[in-house]
């Protein structure tokens, strides 16, 4: 299928992006690597009569690091994240995840923002994004605000971001001396939307572990230091909280058996790599 | 650029395997349909049309990437490449295009442009891939044909012989 007609703006400013998301004729939709939104475009399922292109906007294309946060912009794409050559130290986990986001020949051209944004279930950016507690930050002609990643994501494919609001940049927070990182995923295909994703941070006095591709939305939730069957009992809980739906991929019940193999084995390997 | 509007075609100029190209395109237009259609660069195919198989890979500004997930007035002032600027010479293979056919690496040649655009940028810089990395990176294609193992055999080989070349350089 194609996409149905659209106008199309080339930002030149932000301003001229705020300003153009700001028209309440229009439903205007931000456009930056296209890798998610084009193919929403294609099936239809996304029908803007306006796209605004950010990605010749050159102060949307840094990498920084700002109170010991790694500071994404917009129109960063996820290979350059990736080959930024200070990731692994500033935050192994985002070092870990990217390389499942997509294929090379999207990550290409597909932006972090862009992933968050689109907030897909099983993606990989939101999942680290929310379990590393790192923070989106939104502006439009009007203010300027910060949200958490917990307040974002709030339902399938669904954020906080208003309509006349754009995603500026993301923060994503540098590891911390004696927190572990680890992250899994089971899919079909290296590539492809996760059946089940994992993510932990562990700490000394407990684990934090976030799961993608069960709920509407990647979901987090903080343990104790426990191990052996209570961890086994816990991560029951959170499987079945899940609230998980049989699909074309998979069962439910076999996603909760994924949750709670697939996710003990992260929390495993995350308190092993606490430094 | 002020705002295309959506009813009405615009000019889209970028280079093309070297040479600068132009035509019109509504903004809605694909990157696949406009090389196809309106430059008539049948060689890149259109497969899934949603960024999945892979055929319609092309390089933009040296990279590859999706052209089925590309407007054209995106790639408007763009470097793009498409099969059509592999070979060296008319009647002449590539390096790797000559791999692709020694080791039997396509049956209905598909997918073939999509993955030759793929690996040609992959080879060049990857000298000495490892086979599992190349497996990685071919996941970002189907080929329902030959079940993979031409393939990789064949990028290896190019890959062999593209330091034999160069080693001869």
């Amino acid at each position: 299928m194609k996409p149905v007609r659209f106008d199309y703006i080339r930002a030149r400013t932000l301003a001229e992006a705020h300003a153009a998301l700001t028209n309440g004729d229009d439903d205007a939709r931000i456009i930056a690597g296209g890798q998610s939104l084009v193919p929403m475009l294609s099936m239809r399922m996304a029908r803007p009569t306006v796209l605004i292109d950010i990605m010749h906007l050159p102060e949307l294309a840094k990498i920084e690091i700002k109170d010991h946060a790694i500071r994404v912009g917009a129109g960063v794409r996820q290979a350059a994240l990736l080959a930024w050559p200070e990731l692994t130290e500033c935050q192994p986990l985002l070092a870990a995840v990217l390389p499942w986001v997509g294929h090379a020949q999207t990550r290409s051209r597909g932006t972090v923002c862009g992933s968050i944004a689109h907030a897909d279930p099983s993606a990989e950016i939101p999942l680290a994004l929310l379990v590393l507690k790192g923070a989106v930050e939104l502006s439009s002609q009007r203010n300027r605000r910060r949200v958490a990643a917990e307040e974002f994501f709030t339902g399938l494919m669904s954020t906080a971001r208003k309509d006349d609001e754009l995603i500026e940049a993301v923060e994503i927070p540098c590891r911390f001396a004696g927190h572990g990182y680890a992250f899994h995923e089971f899919a079909r295909r290296h590539g492809d939307f996760a059946i089940v994703a994992c993510a932990a941070v562990a700490r000394t006095d407990g684990v934090r572990l976030a799961i993608g591709g069960v709920a509407d939305y990647p979901v987090v939730r903080d343990f104790p230091d426990i191990n052996g069957d209570a961890l086994d009992d816990a991560l029951d809980h959170f499987a079945v909280d899940l609230d998980a739906r049989d699909d074309l991929h998979a069962t439910a019940d076999y996603r909760r058996a994924l949750v709670r193999r697939l996710g003990r084995a992260t929390i495993e390997e995350a308190r092993r790599c606490r430094a | 650029m002020p705002r295309l509007s959506a009813e009405t075609r615009h000019r889209v100029r970028f280079e093309l395997n070297g040479r600068t190209v132009e035509a019109d395109a509504e903004p809605r237009m694909l990157l696949t349909d406009f090389l196809r259609h309106d430059l008539g660069m049948t060689g890149t195919h259109v497969g899934c049309e949603h960024g999945v198989c892979g055929a319609c890979t092309v390089q933009i500004d040296g990279v590859p990437a999706r052209a089925c997930l590309t407007l054209a007035v995106q790639a408007d002032g763009a470097k793009i490449r498409t099969v059509e600027g592999l070979a060296p010479a008319p009647g002449r293979l590539s390096i790797l295009q000559e791999a692709f056919r020694r080791h039997h690496a396509l049956q209905c040649g598909f997918c073939t442009a999509g993955i030759l655009m793929s690996l040609d940028y992959y080879l060049r810089h990857h000298a000495n891939p490892v086979e599992a990395e190349l497996r990685e990176y071919l996941g970002g294609h189907l080929c329902r044909c030959t079940g993979y193992a031409p393939i990789l055999a064949a990028a290896l080989d190019a890959a062999e012989k593209f330091r034999e070349a160069s080693a001869n350089a």
